[in-house]
């Protein structure tokens, strides 16, 4: 699904976070939103998820406005950098809470939520673990299963921030490279926030750099490398 | 080489001895003495105290106050340390100050303050007495004056907990499908039931046991507005010391009752405590 984001503002207090951003970002795209702590970038995210609200502009998806759309109706899947897991759930009712809170006329039965769930735990490369709680899984697992989690509902647009900020460079790696397959196997549209030059650059098919609440420069990585937009771009990047 | 603890094992048996004795001289003693002096002239007399019929009022009495209060301040509580620890709002502060108001109050001067606002002479009692609404020297009365001091109890086991949790497996919800009353359900009261069940238990405890705000408000009509902490006083004023004591040991038996249940109930969940990281 396209997400447009139209001349986004936001302001914390007196910090201003966002000072108009536009992002045209294309169906079933792989982006990046990289840049320095505090240059707005998990603010852009959860604005987009409908976690923040702006203080004017716009988000569409699909060409259809969702600015004023809560959260729970615009069919994201959400990853939190610290894997949020429901601690006091196994990770199978972790993974399958998007689906047992739908109505009930719309929710699946049991036996297709069970199903579902196997589908996912093999998916996440976590087959037979559905019985565990988040407390007895290492950090890579627990972010596997909030990646399943955010999968559940069958989500258009996957957002992530900083996914694998809490995990060592090993798991990260391994990790980088499920989400990558996971992501062209199932047909999302993702966007991963991260302060980490090089995950952006091995991961995502677009990078959106930011600083001071404003995009810096909006490409394929290559194109970045051989061409910084700006000043700012150049010293981050290069 | 020695290790640090072999090194201080001396000092840390002279610690924790000094702690038992201590908790013997001033908690088990006393409570032992309210037993005793309870059971000295044998179960008969003790039982013909508790169910003499003003001593019988004042249990039901203190009950009701119990039943209605608790839940209340249940769930006044949670919604106070919800707003505080989840949201960023004007005023939040002050709330905080607020909710530990009726810890730094002395508990006759809050009794004092309802008397202001509904006694005869006071703001709203004229015309509450005017329209025929009794809440001086009644039930009524003897209720709020409990629920003003025993609101903190859960509010205030709460804060920290919630504020520890932060927000985001709440956040994790609502970006999975889920409502404001699921999330709630599902996800806020599980991670909060252990601190939730600690306020509850000392919000009964002290809402059985207080005395001072209550004695402004009740009027003590024997039979009628008497709890049993101000039951026990007016047996003990009149030398009825069995009478007195026979009293106070139920109420330091219920008190003992619900500690109990806690421990129980914590023993029984262990796992799941452990598992929620509490």
């Amino acid at each position: 699904m396209t997400i447009t984001i139209d001349h986004l503002v936001k302001t914390f207090g007196t910090a201003s976070a966002l000072n108009g951003v536009s992002l045209e970002i294309p169906d079933k795209s792989f982006v990046a939103l990289l840049g320095p702590s505090g240059s707005g970038k998990t603010t852009l995210l959860r604005i987009i998820a409908g976690l923040e609200t702006a203080d004017s502009g716009y988000v569409l998806f699909g060409g259809e406005d969702v600015t004023d759309r809560p959260v729970q109706r615009r069919n994201i899947g959400f990853v939190f950098q610290h894997y949020a897991l429901f601690r006091h759930m196994t990770v199978a009712q972790n993974i399958a809470f998007g689906l047992t809170v739908m109505k009930r006329r719309e929710r699946p039965s049991k036996d297709a939520i069970a199903a579902r769930v196997d589908e996912l735990l093999a998916l996440v490369q976590l087959p037979g673990l559905g019985g565990r709680f988040p407390s007895q899984l290492s950090g890579g697992q627990r972010q596997r299963v909030a990646l399943a989690r955010a999968l559940a509902r069958e989500p258009a647009i996957l957002l992530l921030d900083e996914p694998f900020g809490a995990l060592d460079t090993k798991v990260r790696r391994e990790l980088r490279g499920a989400l990558r397959e996971i992501h062209d196997r199932v047909g999302l549209t993702s966007i991963f926030v991260t302060h980490d030059r090089e995950e952006a650059f091995a991961l995502a098919d677009t990078v959106a750099i930011l600083s001071n609440g404003r995009i810096e420069q909006f490409a394929a990585p290559r194109e970045i490398e051989q061409a910084p937009a700006s000043e700012f771009v150049r010293d981050f990047v290069i | 080489m020695k290790s640090a603890t072999t090194e201080a094992r001396g000092i840390r048996a002279l610690l924790i001895g000094l702690a038992l004795v201590w908790l013997a001289l001033i908690i088990l003693l006393p409570l032992l003495a309210v037993f005793a002096q309870a059971f000295d002239k044998g179960f008969a007399t003790f039982w013909a105290a508790i169910v003499e019929p003003d001593a019988l009022a004042a249990i039901r009495l203190t009950l009701l106050t119990a039943i209605i209060v608790v839940p209340l301040n249940c769930v006044f509580g949670m919604c106070a340390a919800w707003a505080i620890s989840k949201h960023d709002f004007r005023g939040r502060d002050l709330l905080t100050t607020l909710i530990d108001l009726p810890f730094s109050v002395s508990p006759v001067v809050a009794g004092l303050m309802f008397v202001l606002l509904f006694g005869a002479n006071g703001w709203f009692g004229p015309w509450l007495i005017a329209h025929g609404v009794r809440i001086m020297f009644a039930v009524p009365a003897i209720v709020i004056a409990t629920a003003f001091v025993t609101f903190p109890y859960v509010a205030r086991e709460l804060i920290p907990l919630m504020s520890a949790q932060g927000k985001a497996e709440e956040e994790a919800a609502l970006t999975l499908g889920a409502g404001f009353f699921q999330t709630f359900w599902h996800v806020t009261l599980p991670n909060i039931r252990w601190g939730l069940l600690y306020g509850v238990l000392l919000t009964n405890a002290r809402a059985m046991g207080e005395f001072g705000a209550v004695s402004v408000v009740s009027g003590h009509i024997r039979g009628l507005t008497d709890t049993m902490p101000l039951h026990v006083e007016v047996l003990y004023n009149e030398y009825n010391f069995v009478g007195a004591f026979a009293v106070a040991s139920l109420l330091a038996a219920l008190a003992l009752v619900t500690l109990a249940a806690k421990a129980l109930l914590e023993w029984r969940h262990r796992d799941s405590i452990a598992a929620s990281g509490h």
